[in-house]
């Protein structure tokens, strides 16, 4: 029989809170991580504002030996660990040193790209025929297995330790991969989730597709606008997600708190074909998503309380909403809550389905709606569709019992995962 | 440079890497950098280059080879830095 899968762990570095108190407390009270960057404007940027998890020096050593840290130039590692760390100790479970692997706890821990700043060095180096000073650190941090390479010898994992990756979809993706696993019987525990790197190297490619804003330089606070009829374009961000997913058994034989259940979902592509190219959408694929993901959770469209969208804040918000209000077949009033978390991160990218992932089952076990920042303004193609009112601004209590979250990727890959509130029944 | 002068500046970078720091207060030319001090085998291109370093001396492929034990290691960097004033 198939295992049920539940989250007894979790862990965050996000740019509005890092740790999982102080991301709650940030979401719920609207508080923006989205900062001008001098880098990015010193370097010539369109969009001089982004978002990157705040983090004292004296927190990343309590993370990484002295060792690792000589050399260490890939932020996207350093997120990746702190946030799996933290959801591996919130689950209750030891990182003290055992001679044995774990062999029931792996982790897919998915990634857009590894170490770009440690790959630049690399590449400088190399063409000033200074190979042979690379040292032994850039493979490990440009691999892009890097993050769960960490994670595997930091916790002694002895179960599957791999990498995801699928543009923007990474970590709704390794979540859903990580329970499949699990409900599979091939693991008791595993650590999902996904991280990305900060700065000009793996943004400046979205500068140049002029996809972010640029607009907002001198308001950084105002510059993410998911659904709102001023958004133009998304905030680059970073950080990292993590969840704890593990059989419901193991979880009640360890006496584990238990934060949600993962009832199920879906991942597929629209194979650029239709209104799908690498860059954009096929909505047929992105409604098929939706409704093969109640279907595998068994659950009714008209069940689902609250969305936690995509929503980057581009002109492709619309189209998302329309895409669930057909695949649910709910509109106005009758349309779920549905909120963007982007408002405050900015487009985390590779990390945003595991950070937004942390934010949605926050939102069940604790039974509120996070504000949507910036769109006082809501777009009057999505006004159209939904009642306003399914579009807080405003921090409210709300008893959740199912959340339907998806992220879509370049690449035309999109991913739907349903979560329930757990009843300790 | 006499060896304990040169002892004197090796044994900071070696401390870097070794793991087993019990060892590393028993220094002696039969110390093996992987058996007894526990240096991840990756970390000795890291050592080596630190010495290349700190020394201002050019290690080979064929000497590095060698640079299994502290005294091997002093034995070549002395080489090394004669190399060098030569």
């Amino acid at each position: 029989m198939a295992n049920r899968v539940v989250v007894t762990g979790m862990g965050v570095a996000a740019p509005n809170g890092v740790g999982i108190a102080a991301f709650r407390a940030a979401i719920r009270s609207g508080t923006s991580g989205i900062r001008y960057d001098e880098q990015l404007a010193a370097l010539q940027f369109s969009c001089q504002i982004a978002g990157c998890p705040e983090l004292p020096p004296e927190l990343v050593s309590q993370y990484f030996t002295d060792l690792e840290l000589r050399n260490l130039n890939s932020t996207g590692i350093v997120y990746g660990v702190i946030a799996a760390m933290d959801a591996w100790r919130d689950a209750g479970l030891s990182v003290e040193h055992l001679e044995q692997p774990d062999w029931n706890s792996g982790t897919i821990f998915g990634s857009g790209t590894s170490g770009i700043s440690k790959f630049r060095e690399a590449i400088y180096k190399i063409d000033d025929f200074q190979v042979r000073k690379l040292g032994s650190t850039v493979v490990i941090q440009t691999m892009a297995s890097g993050v769960s390479a960490f994670l595997g010898g930091k916790l002694g994992l002895g179960n599957q330790v791999s990498t995801n990756s699928s543009a923007c979809t990474t970590g709704t993706e390794s979540i859903l991969m990580a329970y499949d696993r699990i409900k599979a019987g091939q693991a008791s525990r595993m650590l999902a989730g996904s991280t990305s790197d900060s700065g000009p190297y793996i943004w400046g490619g979205f500068d140049a597709m002029k996809v972010c804003t640029f607009k907002h330089n001198h308001e950084p606070e105002k510059g993410s606008r998911p659904m709102s009829a001023s958004a133009s374009g998304f905030v680059p961000g970073s950080g990292a997600g993590a969840l704890l997913l593990e059989s419901l058994e193991s979880a009640i034989q360890r006496g584990a708190r238990i934060y949600a259940e993962v009832l199920g979902g879906h991942i597929n592509s629209g194979g650029q074909r239709g209104t799908g190219t690498m860059t954009a959408p096929n909505s047929t694929a992105v409604q098929r998503c939706i409704q093969q993901a109640l279907i595998n959770a068994q659950l009714d469209a008209q069940q689902i309380d609250v969305i936690n969208g995509h929503l980057t804040a581009t002109m492709m918000d619309s189209t998302e909403i329309r895409n669930w209000s057909e695949a649910l077949g709910r509109s106005g009033d009758d349309f779920p809550y549905i909120s963007s978390l982007k408002g405050m991160t900015g487009h985390c990218l590779s990390a945003s389905g595991s950070i937004e992932c942390v934010a949605a089952v926050l939102q069940l076990t604790g039974g509120f709606l996070f504000p949507n920042l910036n769109c006082e303004d809501l777009h009057p193609q999505i006004s159209e569709l939904i009642s306003s009112k399914k579009i807080p601004l405003n921090d409210q209590e709300c008893e959740i019992k199912y959340l339907a979250k998806a992220s879509f990727g370049f690449g035309d890959v999109n991913a739907c995962i349903l979560f329930k509130k757990y009843d300790h029944e | 440079m006499n060896k304990e002068e040169l002892i004197l500046r090796l044994k900071p970078i070696v401390d870097t890497y070794a793991q087993d720091k019990a060892a590393m207060e028993n220094l002696n030319d039969h110390t093996d950098f992987i058996k007894d001090l526990h240096i991840n085998s990756a970390n000795l291109v890291d050592l080596v280059l630190d010495i290349e370093e700190q020394f201002d001396i050019e290690i080979d492929n064929t000497s590095m080879e060698k640079m299994l034990t502290i005294g091997a290691a002093i034995e070549i960097i002395q080489e090394k830095i004669n190399t060098n004033d030569r």
